[in-house]
Order: C-alpha cells, then sequence, then structure tokens
C-alpha cells in the first residue's frame, strides 16, 4: 500500500504564480488560472492549487476555515469540536462545477467563525494562537478531517488536478481578490490526496513552493518545539509554520525573518563594516541556526498586507517579477507573466536569497 | 617469588640479511626490547617487552623489522579466550586492579558504520563544494529562546557569550602530565591555526601556552589541578569534568612518576606525587550543587565565557543532559563509551558506559521534547574516526564533536595502548625528556592541520551531496540517515528509519 501523504515525505517540483494589486483593487481568478495553465508541462496532474485575499469582504470579521471531510461521520464530530470553541456565523458546501478531469473530491466545507470569548480566556493566550491551536488539534486527532485554510477575508481552493481544471472546478471566476496565487505541482510520488495540494496555509499566511528543501527535517524539529505538529510532512508545511513562528510568535520583522530562513553567508558577514549590522547577523545565524532554509526552492509567502517571493541562497529555482502600474507578478516563468500582462513596466529575475516584497499601498491596507 | 606465567603478545622478526647492526632500534625502543651484542655482532630482542608501537619499523633505515602476533597459542576455548587467561595470570602476579590505555577495544557494535547517509538525485541538485560557498561554521554555546527587535528594526537581545568555530570539531581534554607539553603545543598552535580550539584537559595550563587561550577551552575536574582565576580567564570557554567515557564514575590518575618540575608547577602539587582525581566532586553531591559551582566559575569570568559540562555516557544521560541544561550549563558533553584514556581501570573501561549514538539521540530527542535544545550546545566524543562519524553525528543531533584518539594518531600514536607506563616511544603520552623531544611541534600541528582540513573537505563534499551548503540544516537532519542491520528498538532509540524506508 502506498503511504498517504504525512505518513512520508514526498519530494516534488513545481510551478508557481502570484499576482497582488497594491491599490487593493480586486480581480477575479480568471489571469490566475491562464498564468498557471501557461506552466502546465511543470505540473504532472497531481496537484493545484490557489489562494486569495479579499474574497469574503462581508465576513472579513471572521475566520474563514476551508475543511475537507473523508464522510458524514468526521464531519459531524468535526462541528461539535467547533461548535465548542467558536460561534458559527455561517457554514456552507463550497460551491463547485462538476469537471470531468476532477474526480473523487472529498466533501469541501466552508465555516466562518467567531472565537468563544471565554475558551480564550480560560487558556490565557491571544485570540491567533487559540484558532492556531485548534487548528493543529483537529488536523492532528480528528481522522478524516483537514483544515486547509483558515485565515479573515482569504481562502484557499486546492485539490487532485492540474491547477487550471482546480480553479475551473472551485469557480475562481466568480471570487475577486487583490492578491492571488497559484501552484501547480509535479509530485515524484502521491497517492493523490487532496490536503496534500498546494498552497499551503495557517491562519492568514499562504505559502506556494516550487522546490525540495534538504533542510527539512532540522526544520521540523525547531518548529516542533514551539508546539508546531507538522501533519503532512511537506516542504510547504514546515516553510509556513518557519514564517509563522518567527513573526507572529517571535514578533521579528518581515524583513528581519527573511534574512533568517536566507542567512547571509559567514564570508559575507565577516566583510560587514558596520559593527552593529555585523553582530545582528551573526545573532541571527546562531539563535535560528535550525530556521535557515537549505536546498532549492522559490517560494511566493501570502498575507493579509501582500506578498513576499524568496529563492534559496544559491537559487537554485526559477522565480521572475514583472511590474506594470499597480501590479506586481511573480512567477516561475517569464512567458506566464506575459500571458496576462502582455507589456510589463519592468521585469527581471531576482538573484539568489534577494527577496521581493510587495505591500498594498498603507491607505489600502 | 613464583614464576613469571607472562607470555609475549608481539613476535620481533629482524631479517639478519637487512639488518646492518646500525642500532637505531636499540636507542630508540623505550621498552628495552632491542640490545646489541658486540661478542656475536647482531641486534637481539626480547618478545615479551614489545608493545608494538612501530616506533623500530618506522626508524629502521633498511626496514629489518617486523612484528606480528606472537604465533604461541592456547589451546582453543571460546568462553576461556587467552586475554581472560592472561588477565588471571597477570592479577595472580601483582594482586592489582588491571589498567588500560586508550578506548574500549572490544567486540562490540559501532553503531555509525550501521547508518547510511544520503544523497540528492534528480529533484534536488547536488551542491558542488569547489564551485559554490559550502559552510562548517558552527557558534557554540547558550541561544536565547528567540531574538527581540525595537520598533526601529534593531536588535536588543545580548547573546550569551559563543565561541565560533570554523569546523565543527576540536580536540578533546588530555592533560598536561597526561601527555607531552610538545603533543600540547602541537595542538594549541594546531587549533589557532584552524579556528577551532583545543581542551586543556585537568593538569592546568602551561605558562607558555597562555598566548593560545583564544582556541583554548580550560578544564575543571574533581582534583582542581592548576586551577586558579588565571588559569579559568585564559580561555574562551571552561569545562568542568564530571565524567569521561572511558571510565564513568572514577576520576583521573596521574603517577608520581609523571609529575615533573614543569608538571608540578602547572599542576599545583609536589614533584612526584601521584595526581588522583577524586571519583565524585566533593561539591558536587547533586544537580543544585551543580548550579553553584557553574554560576561560581561564570562570576569569576564575568559571564564572558560558557560553561560547558562533560558527562560519561551512561543509561540515564538524557534525563542528566536535561538537568544539566537547566542548572546552567551552556554546553553539554557527552563521552561514549569507547572514549580515550591514559589509564583507566581495565573492567570500568570495558564495562560502564553505552555508545555515544545512543546517548547523543536520545539526549537531542529529550532537549527537543523539553523545549530547551537551543539553551545549550551538545559536544560529543569518544570514538569520532573520521569524517562521515562526524557528518552521522551532527545529522543526529551534535553542534560539535571532540577528537583526542583520532589527533593522537595525527602525531604519530599507533595505538599501541600502553600510555600508562609513561614511555611513549612517539613522544605523546610521556614525560621523559629523551622521549618528548621526539616529537617535533613544528611538524606534528601541521600533521593536526592537515588532518582537520582533510575531513574538512569531505564533510562539505558529503554536505553538498545531500544537497545542504549550511551544517546548521544538517543539524538533527535525521532523515539524512538511513540505518541497516539495526532492529526495531535500536532504530527507534536513534530516530531514523531503516534503508529502503
Amino acid at each position: 500500500m502506498i503511504n498517504k501523504e504525512g505518513k512520508v515525505k514526498i519530494p516534488s517540483g513545481c510551478a508557481i504564480t502570484g499576482i497582488i494589486d497594491k491599490n487593493g483593487n480586486k480581480f477575479n481568478g480568471e489571469d490566475i488560472i491562464k498564468s498557471i495553465a501557461l506552466m502546465h508541462e511543470r505540473s504532472n496532474g497531481l496537484g493545484g492549487g490557489f489562494a486569495a485575499y479579499g474574497i469574503y469582504p462581508e465576513y472579513k470579521d471572521f475566520y474563514a476555515l476551508h475543511i475537507f471531510f473523508d464522510d458524514f461521520n468526521i464531519k459531524i464530530q468535526t462541528e461539535d469540536y467547533i461548535k465548542k470553541n467558536f460561534d458559527i456565523i455561517n457554514s456552507e458546501s463550497i460551491p463547485t462545477k462538476k469537471n470531468p478531469k476532477i474526480y473523487d473530491p472529498p466533501l469541501i466545507w466552508r465555516y466562518f467563525l467567531n472565537p468563544k470569548k471565554d475558551n480564550i480566556e480560560k487558556k490565557e493566550i491571544d485570540e491567533k494562537e487559540f484558532v492556531f491551536k485548534c487548528v493543529m488539534e483537529i488536523n492532528k486527532n480528528f481522522k478524516g478531517a483537514y483544515i486547509f485554510s483558515s485565515g479573515k477575508n482569504m481562502g484557499v481552493f486546492k485539490g487532485v488536478g492540474y491547477p487550471e481544471d482546480i480553479g475551473k472546478f472551485f469557480l475562481l471566476d466568480t471570487y475577486e481578490a487583490y492578491i492571488w496565487t497559484a501552484h501547480g505541482r509535479f509530485p515524484t510520488n502521491t497517492p493523490g490526496w487532496w490536503g496534500g495540494a498546494h498552497p499551503f496555509t495557517l491562519l492568514n499566511w499562504s505559502v506556494v513552493h516550487n522546490g525540495e528543501i534538504s533542510s527539512y527535517d532540522a526544520n521540523r524539529r525547531f518548529v516542533e518545539m514551539y508546539g508546531y505538529i507538522c501533519t503532512l510532512k511537506t516542504d510547504t508545511e514546515v516553510i509556513t509554520f518557519l514564517f509563522d513562528m518567527l513573526i507572529r510568535k517571535h514578533n521579528i520583522p518581515l524583513k528581519k525573518a527573511i534574512k533568517i530562513v536566507v542567512a547571509p553567508f559567514w564570508d559575507d558577514i565577516e566583510k560587514e563594516i558596520d559593527p552593529s549590522l555585523k553582530k545582528e547577523l551573526k545573532s541571527i545565524r546562531s539563535v535560528y541556526a535550525s530556521a535557515l532554509i537549505n536546498g532549492p526552492f522559490s517560494i511566493i509567502l501570502g498575507f493579509e498586507d501582500g506578498i513576499l517571493a524568496l529563492n534559496d541562497r544559491i537559487k537554485l529555482r526559477p522565480l521572475v517579477v514583472a511590474t506594470k502600474d499597480a501590479k506586481t507578478y511573480i512567477s516561475s516563468e517569464e512567458s506566464a507573466i506575459r500571458v496576462i500582462c502582455n507589456n510589463p513596466d519592468k521585469v527581471w529575475m531576482p538573484a539568489g536569497g534577494e527577496p521581493i516584497i510587495a505591500l498594498l499601498k498603507k491607505e489600502y491596507r | 617469588m613464583s614464576l613469571n606465567f607472562n607470555t609475549p603478545l608481539f613476535e620481533i622478526i629482524r631479517d639478519k640479511n637487512k639488518c646492518i647492526q646500525c642500532k637505531v632500534c636499540v636507542r630508540q625502543c623505550a621498552n628495552e626490547v632491542h640490545w646489541y651484542s658486540s661478542y656475536e655482532n647482531i641486534v637481539n630482542s626480547d618478545n615479551n617487552k614489545c608493545v608494538n608501537c612501530h616506533r623500530c619499523v618506522i626508524l629502521c633505515p633498511t626496514k629489518a623489522i617486523t612484528i606480528r602476533k606472537h604465533r604461541l597459542e592456547f589451546r582453543n576455548n571460546s568462553n576461556w579466550t587467552s586475554n581472560a587467561i592472561k588477565e588471571i595470570q597477570k592479577q595472580a602476579d601483582t594482586g592489582g586492579v588491571l589498567l588500560s590505555s586508550m578506548g574500549n577495544p572490544n567486540k562490540l557494535p559501532i553503531y555509525w558504520d550501521k547508518i547510511l547517509l544520503n544523497a540528492s538525485q534528480v529533484t534536488n541538485p547536488s551542491i558542488d563544494p569547489l564551485r559554490e560557498p559550502m559552510e562548517t561554521k558552527v557558534m557554540i554555546g547558550r541561544k536565547p529562546d528567540k531574538l527581540k527587535f525595537n520598533k526601529q528594526g534593531d536588535l536588543i537581545t545580548d547573546m550569551p557569550p559563543q565561541i565560533e568555530l570554523n569546523v565543527p570539531i576540536m580536540f578533546s581534554a588530555m592533560s598536561y602530565g597526561s601527555i607531552s607539553k610538545n603533543a600540547h603545543e602541537a595542538l594549541a598552535r594546531a587549533a589557532t591555526k584552524l579556528g577551532i580550539c583545543y581542551n586543556t584537559g585537568e593538569g592546568g595550563l602551561n605558562k607558555d601556552f597562555y598566548k593560545y587561550g583564544k582556541n583554548t577551552i580550560v578544564q575543571v575536574a574533581s582534583g582542581r589541578f592548576g586551577v586558579y582565576k588565571d588559569y579559568l580567564n585564559a580561555g574562551v570557554g571552561i569545562e568542568i569534568k564530571i565524567g569521561q567515557g572511558a571510565k564513568p564514575g572514577i576520576g583521573g590518575h596521574l603517577p608520581g612518576k609523571k609529575v615533573g618540575a614543569d608538571v608540578s608547577v602547572t599542576r599545583m602539587i609536589p614533584i612526584g606525587s601521584d595526581a588522583i582525581s577524586p571519583a565524585p566532586h566533593h561539591d558536587i553531591y547533586s544537580i543544585e550543587d551543580l548550579r553553584q559551582l557553574i554560576f561560581a566559575l561564570k562570576e569569576t569570568t564575568n559571564y564572558s565565557k560558557p560553561i560547558f559540562v562533560k558527562i560519561a555516557a551512561v543509561h540515564n544521560a538524557a534525563a542528566i543532559a536535561s538537568g544539566i541544561v537547566r542548572a546552567g550549563a551552556d554546553v553539554v558533553v557527552v563521552d561514549g563509551f569507547r572514549g580515550g584514556t591514559g589509564a583507566a581501570p581495565t573492567r570500568v573501561r570495558d564495562n560502564v558506559g553505552i555508545p555515544i549514538e545512543f546517548a547523543l539521540a536520545s539526549i537531542d530527542q529529550r532537549l527537543r521534547e523539553e523545549g530547551i535544545r537551543n539553551s545549550a550546545s551538545l559536544v560529543i566524543s569518544g570514538s569520532i574516526r573520521n569524517s562521515s562519524d562526524i557528518v552521522k553525528a551532527i545529522a543526529l543531533g551534535a553542534d560539535a564533536v571532540y577528537i583526542g584518539s583520532a589527533a593522537l594518531i595525527a602525531m604519530g600514536c599507533h595505538m599501541c595502548r600502553s600510555c600508562s607506563t609513561g614511555k611513549c616511544n612517539w613522544g605523546i603520552a610521556t614525560q621523559q625528556y629523551d622521549l618528548v623531544k621526539r616529537l617535533n611541534p613544528d611538524i606534528m600541528y601541521k600533521r593536526l592541520v592537515n588532518l582537520i582540513s582533510a575531513w574538512n573537505h569531505e564533510i562539505q563534499e558529503m554536505l553538498g551531496g545531500m544537497g545542504i551548503n549550511a551544517v546548521d540544516s544538517l543539524r538533527g537532519n535525521k532523515l539524512m540517515l538511513r540505518g541497516i542491520d539495526l532492529n526495531e528498538t535500536e532504530l527507534r532509540i536513534l530516530g531514523i528509519k531503516y534503508v529502503g524506508e
């Protein structure tokens, strides 16, 4: 029997794309589908998915949980747990459209939730930590239920299939977002589990990732010291946890967090003339040595205020950036940008370890 | 006086056609194996005295000498082996405790050899260390749980003291007294050249070597030999030695004949007196006492140096290590049952303690479960034989390793395991002036630099093969390991999968 994802680590190659409108103007999912579809050859039909920010304005103050259920039995059990910890503002089956290329989908539901204040106070933690703990609990202990999206005013849509088919299956042309990211997957071996597709998310973070990180077990065992449980055994999961831990739990500014995961080389640190910067970089490499992400990767990290695109330190995966007016495009291939933006203002390939940060303008946040 | 039952272990074969009676062997052998008969004009030898150190073999200009295992055999017996018989005869002869030198030589599993490494193929490119940066630097010391930045983005966390090692290797504690001054000089100079550290051992620090302080870790053991304020402040770190892998539960012994004038001054003991370290530290009868010593040392050095605590790998090493970290140690050192020694009771050396691979895996796991793995670095020792042992140790969770025997071998040790006699023909484990001067520090420090540089290249090759370009990403990365010829319990404790999984 082939092990389900989560029991075994599966290497995979991929295609990624991301678009942000820095003015906060929303647009539907047609462009992102078109872009990721162009890179059809980079995936193999065993996983595709999208993350979209700004899609639930009417529920923007509530946590939107997207959940896969294997059957109604586990759905009832999970809902019991949810009801104990949250007030359910709304719940519904996520609308889908039959597609001959998409088969055997699980039950796909979404819930708009407000955490119960009493429960949070009892645990003496903040609201986000409470939601984080509930998500971890369900994904670890409710066999057959899997939360694949848990942020506010954002959502993930993913499954087994080519990404363009997954996009049509979820009717993404009916959603409007100011950030879209997409992922097409080329796993070398997978039984095709919907939860294994990307993006991977936690709270408002979403990560699409192309690569196979060789530091996986070092990173995993590091975040597990801080209460994270890696249920999926995927690189993307552990990358998401790292960012969540560094930025949310350790309160580290985004730009410093980047210096942690793609740390400058020791040789360059030695050459640094500013003594306080040198000291800072040495401290970063000492304390967060196990958070260095190694091996080939290009990622797009989405969050409510914008996106971050990042390559490994020696650029072992492709990553191209383009801008046009208020829009920033990021993709594995330039052609996947030009197919939706034929006349960009600027196109460039960032260097290894060089972050691309595209944020919503302050007035639109 | 009864008849001496001892029979020789080795047989010296001299090719009479090649021997030119130059008497080099006679002069070189401190054990007085060879002698020249002017009457017959031949060189003779006494097999009984030979320890098989190869000194005569290598220095013989005509290569006339061969040493091999003596052909004399006892009647075959799988239970009463020749070793078992000889040990009884020796004890019946002397009434003493059996003493042995260097690490446990017995046929027990070597787990490094049952662990195999991974390499990248297709899905992940291997990295070529000849063409790409490949980092092996490590920082040793306590790390804060997290870094804090102020609103302007400036770092406001004060880092505890760290020791920077260019390669995750240090030379382990070998005291001045147990080894010679020249051997110490070679170790100190090699450590300085390599950007790593050597450890003084428990015998104090010779005044001539204070200048290598930036690459020195000073040791404080139960005998407190040579310990005073300047000594504690001389190095970049201080190691409290609780135990040693070769003799868990007992202290170091230096026979009085090794305590000459210089050793006497350095150790602060009278010339010719036996230096017997007590089995425990008499101010540490429990973990809270250890905390007091750790902080006494921190106070003395103004919190400027990481404090190491070294223990032998024993059954409940994981719980002990956790206690050590909570007591305030910045580095935990664990020495496995194969660890070397100048002299240890044979029964203790061969039967007490556990393999370092298991102690390491269980300590690393325990510290992680308790969320305190970052609070201390983990250094292991106890028979690291080559660079792949180091790669495996780091993947099992070590920050760095100590090497002792390997460093001595680089300086000429041939593992004759006779250190306790003080007659080391290679000038290492001796204080006899004519023998010590045979070890030339100018040459030997280069051999040590060569060894560590070669190992560093090999570590880089293996890292690159795994698609990793910083040793940080190997630490605790057990997915890079697979076990072979191991049972389920062994795999569980090591935390690794079986080959093919």
